[in-house]
């Protein structure tokens, strides 16, 4: 179905709908849609074959601005309605744009079940740790003490870890990066795509309105080269402005070395998205402590689901013919004359 | 050693079985069932079971049962009240000493009549003492069924408990004989069930042949009772439940559409049946999902529907609640949604394994806004097959959700079924759309209101749908009032276009009649039956069956006012009375029960017999 990425180039404006965005100025989702609309043209597949599922929130609004083929569900819920469309029609790129509360909130019981379950599915979680239009309420991400219009004491739960649910969950998939990152973004939402199982990408984005600036201390132009370390499979786990720190195996956590640029000691880990103590310890990374991670943080291969049930229907019907004349005449019968 | 015994030839009658949870009462009422059907009678069962998997050993809220009318005649019912009694303890016997004919026969497990037995099960005497009177009414017959269980399989080396396990079939073949049954049938289960195990098989062949063979030497039974083959219509006939009746259907229709069958549900009593038997017929391109919980079920089943699938899920109560949110994103993206509600007594929790009809008005009105789809029916197990076929057909016609109110009562009960064939039944057409020109996501067929169903995936037709109120015809999101006005109503009139596409309703009995019986669902077989026995006393009576409840059939106003009175029947304080009521300003009466149980046959004479009389009076 999928056609020679040789014949057609996309352009990103192809996957763009003529409706025209209702985010707030300023906000970090426009930076995700034009990612997302890159990407696809760079996937190189017509839009009929992607189709975005969305729930409800900011994000959700998101199929509308997409010239795919889209369905804005109802509130966490995106990720059932994407499994099944994805096991009825297996040839399509299912992407399912949901958000904090949305997708570890009210959805969250959906989002343990869809990683485990391993759907061929690109969950693209935007996390600004706020319920935006509802109008500033704290999310499960918001940070404890959090000052907001639920909260004008301060938040009293601590957050939830996406990553770190995600790895517990056994995706086969996890990045994490930030709005702000577009290239990087971009990047890897190719990856995602490219992954045949569930691909979660966990995407810092910045609420302008009722949370702006959440993520500055590790986001910041200035400062998030010493703040974030880049993870990519078979690189040194390396980073700062100048390339001058690195991670090396500790007790039970990583520990920070400094080092001359350009001279990585042996000592700094060579990092391995299929590892999983490695996914385990950078997942487990607290910031401001160390840096956060960002980039494709695991990666491993296990059968998808809708193959799974595919195959299955397969192997049942090589057992057994499907003659369904037989199966309603079969048992015990008798003739009444 | 064999004497002649007297044969007693009757053209109806009810046996019920009753023990421990774990007596494997439903396996042997099956097999009763099974041997009924081969000897041509026409029968209905009612397998009756607590929600406990093993309730405490003899205790009487652990009781299961299994009752089974059958006959030489039409029947239509499981029977009011058995006239054999199968006991395999005191409890079983001490709750339904109460419902068992007088005069009736009462076949005990002598056995377990122990003094802790009879504790249990709130005895304060053996009632099997020669000078107790309790069971003075009755013929009884006392059978050492654990004790001739073991002694026939004493020189079987395996363990107690596992020879223990064997004693039901020991009933059976005393039941078969009692009724002139060939053990042809049941041997031929225990070969296909046990095949595997031979040491099991032949345990279980020799107890059953004990069985048999004690009531012949022994002279436990001063007579047999023969029913005579009923006359049915000729065909090639099948046991059949509604479990098997209802998933029989989507493949039907399934077939007949030529779509595959995404199915997911979660756990639920005793909605599970069906996710069972799908899940072991994926040969017929079905995928069976069992998910995390019921909102993942129902969005799921859509999220299939959306794709260009057949979208189906299934629940009770319970579930139906967590599912309404989902069932109106399918209302408002109208989409083809199919939704089996195999309605549990309630509220909340309820009573799990007993039926009820306490979902239509949630049906029909129980989501926000002004929200309106499909509703059916079936009345009976083999009518669920033809409901599903329904349902298939009407929610992908008319590109909206349907929901199939069944009982838990019909996925149990059985009953002989005239295979169809299936040739018979109408193809059908997904009628998905691939033309781009002029296509538009929310623009209507003229004649069925329905907006066209499209693969997902197909080019040129890219567009997005979604909760939010869109402008007719475009699908573009949208406030305008007159717009959301006129939304409202086409969602509406779409569902009301159907019956135009529905059969009208069929008068059962007198159409003379002053008094119109009114129903839905199951209580079919009992109105029937109540029906005719009034009719039977030279009085008129009619009733009919709803089986399409939204939008209901043309011609029901004209056959509500065509009677004197109207009486509804239903298992619940009055939904469709409710409904009848209101849309017909009719009066009517009304007979309502919620215990659990289908409603008494004997309940429903002595009610219709208070209408005819109060018709008269006026």
């Amino acid at each position: 179905m999928s056609t020679s990425t040789e014949e057609v180039k996309y352009k990103a404006n192809d996957f763009k709908s003529e409706a025209e965005p209702r985010w707030c100025p300023g906000c970090e989702d426009y930076a995700i849609l034009k990612a997302v609309q890159t990407a696809m043209a760079k996937i190189g597949r017509p839009k009929n074959e992607h189709a975005v599922v969305s729930g409800i929130g900011c994000s959700s609004r998101f199929p509308y601005y997409m010239s795919t083929y889209g369905f804005h569900t109802i509130h966490g819920r995106p990720l059932p309605v994407a499994t099944g469309l994805k096991v009825s029609n297996p040839e399509l790129a299912v992407w399912v744009v949901t958000g904090d509360g949305d997708g570890i909130s009210i959805g969250g019981n959906h989002l343990i079940h869809a990683l485990r379950r391993n759907c061929d599915l690109n969950i693209l979680l935007f996390n600004n740790r706020i319920y935006g239009l509802t109008k500033g309420q704290y999310s499960p991400t918001s940070t404890k003490g959090m000052v907001n219009k639920t909260a004008p004491y301060g938040t009293i739960e601590d957050p939830v870890d996406p990553v770190g649910l995600a790895v517990e969950s056994g995706a086969t998939f996890i990045a994490q990066t930030s709005a702000s990152y577009v290239k990087e973004l971009v990047d890897v939402l190719v990856e995602a795509y490219n992954h045949k199982g569930t691909s979660f990408v966990h995407i810092y984005q910045n609420c302008y309105i009722y949370n702006n600036g959440a993520f500055d201390g590790f986001t910041d132009r200035e400062i998030r080269d010493d703040n974030n370390i880049k993870v990519e499979h078979g690189k040194p786990l390396v980073f700062g402005k100048e390339l001058n720190k690195g991670l090396t195996m500790g007790y039970g956590k990583f520990d920070i070395v400094e080092f001359e640029a350009g001279n990585v000691p042996d000592s700094v880990l060579v990092y391995d998205e299929t590892d999983p103590i490695l996914v385990r310890m950078i997942s487990d990374m607290k910031f401001p402590e160390h840096p956060v991670p960002m980039g494709i943080i695991k990666r491993v291969q296990a059968p998808t689901f809708e193959e799974s049930v595919h195959s299955q229907i397969q192997t049942a019907k090589e057992k057994f013919k499907p003659d369904l004349k037989k199966l309603i005449g079969s048992g015990e019968t008798w003739e009444v004359k | 050693m064999s004497v002649e015994k007297q044969i007693n030839e009757v053209d109806t009658i009810t046996v019920k079985f009753a023990g421990d949870s774990g007596d494997g009462i439903q396996l042997t009422g099956d097999q009763f069932g099974n041997t009924t059907a081969i000897a041509g009678n026409d029968f209905a069962t009612f397998p009756d079971f607590p929600s406990e998997i093993r309730a405490p050993l003899g205790t009487t809220y652990g009781v299961s049962s299994y009752q089974i009318q059958f006959a030489a005649k039409d029947i239509y019912t499981p029977g009011d009240t058995p006239e054999v009694l199968v006991c395999f303890n005191p409890a079983a016997l001490k709750v339904n000493l109460g419902i068992v004919n007088k005069g009736g026969l009462i076949i005990v497990n002598e056995d377990e009549f122990t003094d802790k037995n009879l504790k249990k099960a709130g005895f304060e005497t053996n009632p099997l003492d020669p000078d107790d009177d309790t069971l003075r009414d009755y013929r009884v017959h006392k059978i050492k069924i654990t004790t001739l269980t073991l002694e026939s399989l004493s020189e079987m080396e395996m363990g107690h408990g596992d020879k223990l396990r064997c004693k039901n079939f020991l009933a059976l073949g005393v039941v078969s004989w009692l009724f002139s049954r060939p053990l042809e049938p049941i041997e031929n289960f225990l070969k296909s069930k046990f095949g595997k195990k031979p040491q099991i098989l032949e345990a279980n062949m020799k107890v059953l042949h004990a069985g048999f063979n004690i009531c012949d030497t022994m002279e436990i039974f001063p007579i047999m009772y023969k029913v005579p083959p009923a006359k049915l219509e000729p065909g090639t006939y099948r046991n059949i439940n509604g479990a098997l009746a209802t998933s029989y259907g989507l493949l039907a229709a399934a077939e007949k559409i030529k779509l595959p069958i995404v199915f997911s549900g979660y756990p639920i009593t005793p909605a599970s049946e069906i996710l069972h038997t799908l899940a072991a017929l994926k040969q017929f391109n079905v995928a069976a999902i069992q998910t995390e919980d019921e909102i993942a079920a129902v969005t799921m089943a859509l999220g299939a529907a959306y794709g260009g699938s057949l979208g189906i899920t299934g629940s009770s109560g319970p579930g139906l609640a967590l599912k309404v949110e989902a069932i109106n994103l399918a209302v408002m993206t109208e989409l083809p949604l199919i939704i089996f509600d195999f309605m549990r007594s309630g509220i909340s929790t309820g009573m799990p394994t007993k039926t009820e009809q306490g979902d239509l008005l949630m049906s029909l009105f129980g989501r926000p806004s002004d929200s309106h789809l499909i509703v059916l029916a079936p009345s009976s197990a083999q009518d669920c097959f033809w409901i599903s076929v329904e349902a298939v057909r009407l929610a992908t016609k008319y590109m909206t959700p349907v929901i199939v109110l069944s009982e838990g009562f019909l996925i149990n009960s059985s009953e002989p079924w005239k295979i169809p064939n299936l040739d018979d039944i109408p193809e059908m057409e997904s009628g998905f759309r691939t033309d781009p020109n002029g296509f538009l996501p929310y623009k209507r067929n003229k004649e069925t209101l329905a907006r066209d169903w499209v693969r997902i995936g197909t080019p040129g037709l890219e567009h997005t749908i979604g909760g939010l109120e869109k402008t007719n015809e475009t699908g573009q999101i949208t406030q305008d009032p007159e717009n959301h006005d006129l939304m409202t109503r086409l969602r509406y009139e779409k569902t009301q276009k159907v019956a135009n596409d529905i059969p009208e309703l069929e008068i059962m009995g007198d159409k003379d009649a002053d008094l119109l019986l009114v129903g839905w669902g199951s209580t079919l077989g009992s109105m029937r039956a109540s029906m005719e026995a009034v009719a039977s006393q030279g009085k008129k009576v009619a009733m009919i069956n709803i089986r399409h409840l939204n939008p209901l059939p043309k011609n029901l106003g004209d056959i509500l006012r065509s009677f004197k009175k109207v009486a509804v029947i239903e298992l619940n304080l009055g939904h469709l009375n409710m409904l009848i009521r209101s849309k017909f300003l009719i009066d009517t009466a009304f007979l309502g029960r919620v215990t659990g149980q289908p409603i008494a046959v004997t309940e429903m004479i002595d009610f219709i017999n208070k209408e005819l009389e109060t018709i008269k009076e006026h």
